[in-house]
């Protein structure tokens, strides 16, 4: 009987050894499919021309044949033509709008959305189911049917002309994002977790409301707070249709909008892949830096909002 | 929460509201008014008349237009399960392994925080005839002749097999991340009892994990499915704004909806825009509904 039993394990773990390796392999290549395309962003941005031609390809490059010129070729002085004078790719001038834009935006969604939250969560008034119904309502509905009475009322603000000034540019890019249902309902959910007793015991204390929100509710909600805003910065970096329809001049641009359609030359209809890859490498290393420096953050409010919503 | 606070909460609902009532409630409405100019001129704000549904009748007889939906529900029924099937199996994947879960998860999650024109480039540069990585891997396994994937030569086929590819290869990081904090919330014990029994993984993953899973399915599959029925920044990406080969071929509804909405001198084409963007909202929302009740019957709550 004994024996039975010793036969029966051993078959276990070698199964379950079997089972562990088939998991493991499964989900080693998933992650080498999913970390592919990086690597050739990569090695592509840093082959030269000659090698680039190489058919078939390079996989790997030693580091003797790595090379920059790509990178120092994006931000060379274009010579002739309407951008005559400017960088062939102005890589700063664009990280520049793209932080300032998601700055703007970010400091308004966090403000309206904290207040919104508070109302729902805290504050009792008639009307406060529907009104969030019909807030929730809007989530279904595409944003491109937004845009197209939205790029209107910018044009006729008067914030798209041909002499359009940067403040112009960042109010047209930045005041129609400073709302987020999504974010409300969320921030709402962890105000609601908040005990009432806090909020009578403040009321006792004579604390007004707006003082409860500041120096009990925004506190204790702080750790989605923080989430929220580094979620929400990181929309201005793939932020492609609006800025694009917004801007007049170039160098008002985002970093996605530079990006495409760039780099091929209108002549040959040849596209130069080692610049265009140095190009989409310098825009996604900050947002790989932003990751990494929160992943926690970004993974758990991504997954809990995931679920909630 | 006892006394009414009216006026007060109204003021705190107000910045909201307010912009909102601007850039969200009103141009919900306008869109519709817009569908129904007839010769509208957006930047002279000029019409000849309206029409009730003659925008529409012209959008229904443009073939750009049918185009634009069969790649539309081509992206959206394919990419949808095959991502969600993926994800599941990942997910299950990375609960049965004991160690280097967050390892995984942090590399799984990596296409979720990029910028998906930046990365459909590399996947442009990936599909490439001659310099790209797919050619020479098919190569490398012994077939001979290269592919032109999405260059000057390349089918409708091959451009839409190199559309879905970068389309799941981007939608993994989200689905995985949820499936994996839902199975989190499983309770163990269901697992137990079907190791008592001896249950085959395949019976484990059918009978406990996809139902006890089936609110969270259900709505990724929704989420997901109007995700995939807006695809646009992707295929800028891999294309283009030429939009494929010949242009317009890899054209989808909301490149239809800015190809018009783009040419601005052209009066009537605005109303166009509109219209065909109203009728990706009411495709949306006959989607959301379909899934909601043939899901009702097959979710567990």
């Amino acid at each position: 009987m004994s024996d039975v039993f010793v036969i029966n394990e051993k078959a276990y773990r070698a199964k379950k050894i079997l089972s562990n390796v088939a998991s493991y392999a499964f989900l080693t290549l998933v992650a080498v499919i999913i970390l592919v395309p990086f690597y050739w962003m990569l090695l592509t941005s840093l082959k030269s021309q000659l090698l680039m031609e190489e058919i078939p390809p390079l996989l790997w490059l030693k580091p003797s044949q790595w090379q920059l010129s790509n990178y120092s070729s994006l931000f060379a002085l274009v010579q002739s033509g309407p951008r005559a004078g400017s960088p062939l790719f102005p890589f700063f001038t664009y990280l520049r709008n793209t932080v300032v834009v998601s700055i703007i935006t970010t400091a308004g969604t966090t403000i309206t959305t904290i207040l919104a939250a508070y109302a729902f969560a805290r504050l009792n008034f008639k009307g406060r189911d529907v009104v969030f119904a019909i807030l929730l309502g809007t989530m279904m509905v595409p944003g491109e049917i937004f845009i197209l009475t939205n790029f209107l009322t910018i044009a006729k603000l008067g914030l798209y002309t041909w002499d359009q000034t940067y403040g112009q540019v960042l109010i047209a890019m930045t005041v129609p994002f400073m709302t987020s249902v999504f974010y409300t309902f969320y921030l709402r959910q962890t105000f609601k977790q908040i005990p009432n007793e806090l909020y009578y015991a403040a009321k006792v204390d004579g604390t007004s409301d707006f003082g409860y929100l500041l120096r009990v509710m925004i506190p204790v909600a702080s750790p989605t707070i923080v989430t929220i805003i580094i979620l929400n910065s990181m929309g201005a970096w793939s932020a492609y249709v609006w800025p694009a329809m917004v801007t007049m001049k170039d160098e008002y641009r985002l970093v996605s909008n530079g990006l495409r359609g760039a780099f091929t030359d209108t002549g040959s209809g040849r596209t130069d892949f080692g610049q265009q890859m140095a190009a989409a490498t310098l825009v996604t290393v900050p947002l790989l830096i932003l990751f990494f420096t929160f992943r926690k953050q970004i993974m758990r409010g991504v997954s809990r909002s995931g679920i909630k919503g | 929460m006892e006394t009414k606070n009216n006026w007060k909460a109204w003021l705190y609902l107000a910045p909201m509201l307010l912009l909102m009532s601007v850039f969200t409630f009103y141009p919900l409405i306008n869109a519709f008014i817009i569908s129904f100019y007839k010769g509208f001129r957006p930047l002279q704000n000029s019409i000849e008349g309206f029409t009730l549904l003659g925008n529409y009748l012209l959008i229904l007889r443009n073939p750009l237009f049918w185009n634009a939906m069969k790649n539309t529900f081509v992206i959206a029924f394919i990419s949808v399960p095959v991502s969600i099937f993926l994800s599941l199996a990942i997910a299950v994947g990375l609960k049965s392994i004991p160690k280097l879960n967050k390892f995984f998860q942090t590399i799984f999650f990596l296409p979720y925080v990029t910028n998906s024109i930046a990365v459909g480039m590399a996947f442009a540069v990936m599909f490439h005839k001659n310099y790209g990585l797919i050619n020479a891997i098919l190569e490398r396994l012994g077939f001979a002749g290269r592919i032109d994937w999405i260059g000057g030569t390349s089918s409708w086929w091959t451009q839409m097999v190199a559309l879905l590819i970068f389309t799941v290869w981007e939608s993994l990081a989200f689905k995985i991340l949820v499936f994996t904090s839902g199975m989190q919330n499983i309770d163990k014990q269901y697992y137990d009892a079907a190791k008592i029994d001896s249950a085959s993984k395949w019976t484990v993953f059918r009978r406990i994990t996809v139902p006890l899973l089936s609110p969270i399915i259900l709505y990724i599959s929704i989420t997901s499915m109007i995700g995939a029925l807006k695809a646009y920044n992707s295929v800028i990406g891999l294309f283009g704004i030429k939009l494929g080969n010949p242009s317009n071929s890899m054209i989808t509804i909301v490149a239809f909806v800015y190809k018009y909405r783009a040419e601005l001198a052209s009066p009537g084409y605005y109303s166009y825009a509109a219209a065909s963007a109203i009728i990706l909202f009411i495709i949306t929302v006959v989607f959301s509904l379909i899934q909601g009740v043939v899901s009702k019957k097959r979710v567990h709550y």
